[in-house]
């Protein structure tokens, strides 16, 4: 166990490396911020005093090195815009964005799963029709325009629910929340449904393919030969069986729901992660693009591993062993 | 004779398909005292594995029971309510199945699988369940029962597997055992050893049992009496003397004619001619007559069962004659 969480993390090293490369490559070619950093007004000698100063005058390699070297100090550069560090910056607003993630991921699996299975046992059934057909829609409506729709829905024609905004926050472990309280928990719930839509289409779907084939399996039928109630059969001898592809997906996604949550950040006015992500590519403001991107990298390997972990609870047959390579 | 233990009447089982209505079940009769070991043989597809699921109410959509009674101690089964099937199940009548690779639960352990069993019908402690499904491992002969159920089926082989699952279905000490091909993959060696046990068993315990086969040769060694299916409905039924000895039925006659032989060494097997017939669409009365080195015009028209007996009974217009078998046996 220890052996693989080792070698699990070595690998991990071995991706962050390989993306701290490519990010820094890659900002390079989207363009020259002092354009968009200094006053149109600026002379010449202004504008090279500020490349100086900002480093921008060095080779690409020598500007790479100088980053690394710094990130291993836990410093990723300071922003060009704010003039604060940059990951500060980005970690500041990781919270709202996890909150918002989570929060969808939650309604996700706990809308998703009872549904799959319902349309998965009865799939002829009326009710498993219409499930898969909302499912569809879940997946084929773009997400800004769902988003949209619920604020003209429920924020202007009905007013149950504000438009945007965290609302009231509340402090736990030193780091605002907006679950909380009551305010803040009515902040997040459009939000959390809009980002939660692609993801809930996407739970039902895999419940729905898992059980249709874990219900025709012998040992349904033979735990049902053994004389269990249906609640036992289907909440576990089903249940635990097609959990594994789920975490599968929901690992990768919750991932992709906090690096994309994007677009959700934008239509509600959510103070997150991605909403500074969009603003800093706009403003070409380097470190903060390369906290951002590094932060996800890290996220990703972190909720992969956890993946893996749970993996080994649900599914006997897998040994998280050191031995082989 | 007293009211056997169980008694299938007429039982139907149809699919209900898009391509077709497939009668797998088609108006199938057995009889089973206390205690009687019931060989219920065919090939692929004859409905004898849908027979025994039609018996439980365990055939999956679009499967269904349409007709027939199945009377387990004077109680119809078809048409009893889900409850009260689920208190038969398991504790009344138990079922193993073919294959013990995909009876267990990969993700739950063994002995999850055999405390739900105990408690789904009796209130009892996981402590004393755990006691009992761990008397019940040491019955069927696996050594260190209490580290085997900590352990998940897949580290168990296939022979060990099928050992549980015998242990589960025996645990309630049922009265009626359904076997499906239950040692068909398995080896040749491990198949004797279960077949021995189940038998010894079935015999301490006084519990019935129907074992759904293909196999003759399994049956002429476990069983009291024989039904042999064909195309969903029994075409010969007997005690096994009689149908090994004096098969009158021309599918069961060519059935054995297929079983190699110690006696019959160096005679060339024969084979039976043709296939079996598509369940969706079954030549017109005998199902069997196209294949039939017997058959008539007769043919054309279903025969019903008949014999000597209610239990010595088979279904052909131009039976074998009675000590004919025209082999070198």
């Amino acid at each position: 166990m220890l052996v693989f969480i080792l070698r699990r993390l070595a690998q991990s090293a071995v991706v962050v490396v390989a993306m701290s490369v490519l990010v820094f490559a890659g900002i390079f070619a989207i363009g020259n911020p002092i354009d968009v950093l200094i006053s149109p007004e600026a002379d010449e000698f202004e504008r090279a005093a500020a490349i100086a100063r900002l480093g921008l005058d060095k080779p690409m390699h020598e500007q790479f090195l100088r980053f690394v070297d710094s990130a291993l100090g836990g410093d990723l550069g300071t922003s060009f815009v704010h003039g604060v560090p940059a990951l500060g910056l980005v970690l500041q607003r990781f919270p709202a964005t996890l909150e918002l993630a989570l929060c969808a991921m939650l309604v996700a699996v706990v809308l998703g799963i009872p549904l799959g299975l319902w349309a998965g046992l009865k799939p002829d059934s009326l009710a498993g029709r219409i499930i898969m057909t909302g499912s569809i829609l879940g997946f084929s409506l773009p997400t800004f325009w769902v988003g949209m729709m619920l604020i003209m829905a429920f924020a202007v024609t009905l007013g149950w629910l504000p438009a945007g905004g965290r609302g009231e926050t509340a402090s736990l472990f030193g780091v605002p929340w907006s679950f909380l309280t009551a305010d803040g928990l009515a902040h997040l719930i459009l939000p959390a449904v809009n980002l939660a839509l692609f993801k809930l289409s996407l739970v039902i779907r895999l419940a729905r393919a898992g059980t249709r084939e874990v219900a025709l399996q012998d040992y349904v039928k033979f735990a049902r030969a053994k004389g269990l109630a249906p609640s036992r059969v289907v909440g576990v001898h089903i249940l635990k069986n097609i959990m594994i592809p789920v975490v599968t997906i929901l690992g990768l996604e919750l991932g992709s729901v906090i690096a994309f949550s994007v677009v959700t950040e934008t239509v509600f006015a959510w103070p997150g992660m991605g909403k500074l992500l969009i603003d800093s590519i706009l403003q070409l403001d380097r470190p903060v693009v390369i906290a951002y991107l590094l932060v996800t990298v890290l996220l990703f390997v972190v909720i992969n591993l956890i993946v893996d972990l749970v993996y080994s609870l649900l599914d006997p047959r897998i040994r998280l062993g050191g031995g082989r390579a | 004779m007293t009211e056997p233990l169980l008694r299938v009447d007429g039982l139907k089982t149809h699919f209900l398909t898009r391509a077709g209505t497939v009668k797998a079940v088609d108006g199938v009769s057995l009889r089973l005292d206390r205690g009687e070991i019931l060989g219920l043989v065919g090939e692929s597809g004859s409905g004898k594995s849908v027979t025994g699921q039609s018996i439980l109410g365990l055939v999956d959509p679009p499967g269904r029971v349409v007709g027939g009674r199945v009377l387990f101690q004077g109680e119809d089964l078809v048409g009893a309510g889900e409850k009260r099937l689920r208190a038969i199940r398991g504790r009344r009548i138990a079922m193993i199945f073919q294959d013990p690779m995909m009876t267990l639960n990969p993700v739950l352990s063994i002995g999850t699988q055999m405390v739900e069993a105990v408690q789904a019908h009796e209130k009892v402690g996981r402590a004393e369940a755990w006691e009992r499904s761990r008397r019940a491992l040491v019955r069927v002969g696996i050594a260190s029962p209490d580290e085997r159920l900590a352990a998940y089926p897949h580290q168990f082989s296939g022979g060990m597997r099928q050992r549980v699952a015998i242990a589960i279905a025996l645990l309630h000490s049922p009265d009626l055992i359904i076997a499906d091909e239950p040692t068909t993959a398995l080896d040749v060696t491990i198949q004797a050893q279960i077949l021995f046990e189940v038998q010894k068993l079935c015999r301490e315990t006084g519990t019935a049992l129907i074992w759904v086969t293909h196999d003759l040769a399994v049956v002429s060694a476990l069983a009291d009496r024989v039904a042999v299916m064909y195309a969903g409905r029994v075409v010969e039924t007997g005690t096994v003397a009689e149908i090994i000895g004096n098969p009158r039925h021309p599918y069961t006659r060519g059935l054995l004619e297929s079983v190699p032989s110690r006696n019959r060494r160096g005679v060339p097997l024969r084979s039976i001619p043709g296939m079996t017939p598509s369940v969706l669409d079954l030549p017109e009365g005998c199902a069997f007559h196209p294949r039939c080195d017997r058959s008539t015009g007769a043919c054309t028209v279903m025969p019903e069962l008949s014999g000597e007996r209610e239990d010595r009974a088979w279904r052909c217009w131009n039976p074998v004659a009675a000590e004919a078998r025209g082999d070198a046996a």
